[in-house]
């Protein structure tokens, strides 16, 4: 087994002396799935961020698919991110007007592959997470848990190395919410490296692993 | 470890990413290009409706002749109206280029009246003219109906009117002049290179003399020249016509003034293709706020593309070719309009419509440009924006 996520000793602070991340160590493996909990504050989605190479540490070495981040451009991290990170947020991030299918499939759009085969793709994501019959569905016509099944299926899609899920049930009742989380726990099941971020310890406790942070440092 | 080049966009995809920031607010789209259109409508309107008249011009010209060249008295070095010779016409026909000459004569002092009813001095600001049997030959006149004067009419009270003066006189067979009544036995088309003939009355130069007080004089000559003599004709008739005063003599050549008219109504064209600049730049100024405001709305949609993997350019290339594709919407509506614009106008004043080939793609290229530079600084700021500071602004 080799770690998909290795954060060695990275400290993010911003402007102004506020810091964010203080000196955290976390090695996530392939295949594994895991939660980082902690409540708001906790520095949590600064983590995400990291991980998802949206942000870069002020300190420490963050290892990406045994990429090191620090090492590359802007370009190559965008590349990293398009082949190898899938994103799901609390707010959906779905396109208004248009469908299902499109929205999935434009999520590959960065990919580099030809149209009819990002329509496929996201065909074969969107039946994966139980929304076949939804193909031609507008977000105005989805409910809660199925746009957020979008966005999973969007996320996933093009097969990444790691799904990073950002309060992922945040946005949804309980039963919709336990509907995401089964689905997380099947792509988890089907070989995908799952790292969930969220406040809520009842959803922590059902994953296999859980990170608990407080005030920027891994408790 | 996957390669970590990323992947270029493929045209029809970036006409879409282009097109997506449009068909989402469609009402603003429309609004923004049309600044731009009516810019360009303008524009290619005024260009369009310029070369149409010009290309009437050329018609009018082409079939006209401009080999034309009058001659008519000036002024003495006294300020006195100055008189032709009377062997004017005869020298200028002995000129080797001149093809043909006529001479007319203003039969002075004698007012044209519809009948022996009209009381005196309503007139119609019409002339007397006595003219010869080669007239409509050489000045390009043609019969609107009737006959033109022969050996024989120009001998007896007969006269043919001119277009302006048939519509002021009306249908009449006869007009009183001098105390008798002339038959009217034809009527003349406008003349375009002698307007002066549309004023006219034109009665037989013999007639003329012997009905009329007509002292003889010449008061215009028309004259036909081989097309590329002109100059060289034009360069001696005042001295032929007139040998010793020949700054006494007006030489003209009256399509130079059809072609001046034209150049008049040129510098309107340019007040207007001002305008039509004016209101482009305007346009371009409302898709740089459309893209500006675009950018700042859609800032959580930059960081969902950005944690997607878009690069940087990426982004900005999707705004600027969003710029491009809502200017060069305004652009081909504008062209559009403005071509239907040309062809309207220029039917009504019958002319031949002509939008020419670069003021269309001038017009394109314009616009290519104007979005261009009104999406550059907003897609700059798009791409710029952090991802995890457009993703936080959801």
């Amino acid at each position: 087994m080799t770690a998909v996520i290795e954060l060695h000793r990275v400290t993010r602070s911003y402007p102004g002396g506020v810091t964010a991340l203080r000196d955290v160590d976390l090695s996530v493996e392939h295949g594994e799935l895991i939660a980082i909990v902690g409540p708001s504050g906790s520095g949590k989605s600064t983590m995400l961020n990291l991980i998802g190479t949206l942000d870069r540490p002020t300190s420490g070495r963050v290892r990406i698919d045994g990429h090191d981040v620090a090492t590359l451009t802007d370009r190559r991290l965008s590349a990293l991110r398009a082949r190898r990170i899938g994103f799901v947020f609390q707010s959906f991030h779905l396109a208004t007007g248009r469908d299902a299918r499109t929205d999935v499939a434009d999520g590959l759009l960065y990919t580099g592959l030809p149209r009819r085969e990002r329509e496929r793709r996201a065909d074969r994501a969107l039946t994966r997470v139980g929304l076949g019959d939804r193909l031609g569905h507008r977000p105005h016509q989805l409910s809660g848990g199925e746009r957020q099944r979008v966005a999973v299926a969007r996320a996933v899609a093009g097969d990444p190395a790691v799904l990073l899920a950002d309060e992922p049930t945040g946005n949804l009742d309980s039963v919709a919410g336990t509907g995401v989380m089964d689905l997380l726990r099947e792509l988890n099941m089907a070989g995908t490296t799952v790292l969930v971020i969220t406040h809520d310890h009842e959803i922590a406790g059902s994953l296999p692993r859980q990170v608990p942070m407080l005030d920027g440092r891994v408790i | 470890m996957a390669s970590l080049d990323p992947a270029r966009l493929r045209p029809a995809d970036l006409l879409r990413l282009g097109g997506y920031g449009l068909r989402s607010r469609p009402l603003r789209a429309v609004l923004s290009a049309l600044g731009i259109a009516i810019g360009i409508a303008a524009m290619v309107a005024v260009v369009g409706i310029s070369t149409s008249g010009r290309a009437d011009l050329d018609e009018q010209l082409a079939a006209l002749g401009t080999n034309m060249l009058t001659v008519a008295p000036g002024r003495t070095m006294f300020g006195d109206d100055a008189t032709l010779p009377d062997d004017a016409l005869p020298m200028i026909e002995r000129i080797g280029p001149v093809t043909a000459a006529t001479a007319v004569g203003t039969v002075s002092d004698t007012p044209v009246y519809r009948t022996d009813r009209i009381p005196e001095g309503e007139t119609g600001g019409l002339a007397v003219v006595a003219a010869q049997l080669d007239l409509p030959g050489t000045v390009n006149a043609r019969l609107a109906g009737g006959t033109w004067l022969n050996a024989a009419t120009a001998r007896y009270p007969a006269v043919v009117l001119g277009a302006a003066a048939a519509r002021r006189l009306g249908d009449v067979p006869a007009v009183w002049i001098d105390g008798r009544h002339y038959s009217v036995i034809g009527v003349l088309d406008s003349v375009p290179l002698a307007p002066e003939l549309d004023t006219a009355v034109l009665i037989g130069w013999e007639a003329a003399e012997s009905h009329l007080d007509f002292d003889g004089h010449a008061t215009r000559v028309y004259t036909r020249s081989i097309e590329s003599q002109v100059e060289a004709v034009r360069g001696v008739l005042a001295a032929t016509a007139n040998p010793q005063n020949p700054d006494q003599v007006d030489v003209s050549n009256p399509s130079d003034a059809l072609i001046a008219q034209r150049a008049a109504a040129g510098t309107l064209n340019a007040l207007l293709l001002g305008l039509g600049a004016v209101a482009l730049l305007v346009g371009g100024i409302g898709v740089a706020n459309t893209m500006v405001i675009s950018v700042l709305e859609r800032r959580a949609e930059i960081g969902l593309r950005r944690s997607l993997g878009a690069t940087r350019g990426q982004i900005r290339t999707q705004f600027v070719s969003e710029s491009l594709l809502l200017s060069l919407l305004g652009g081909a509506g504008g062209v559009l309009a403005g071509a239907g614009v040309t062809v309207v106008y220029a039917g009504t004043q019958q002319w031949p419509p002509v939008v020419p080939l670069w003021a269309v793609a001038g017009g394109l290229g314009a616009t290519l440009l104007i979005g261009a530079v009104a999406g550059l600084y907003p897609a700059i700021r798009a791409a710029r924006l952090a991802p995890t500071e457009a993703l936080g602004a959801a």
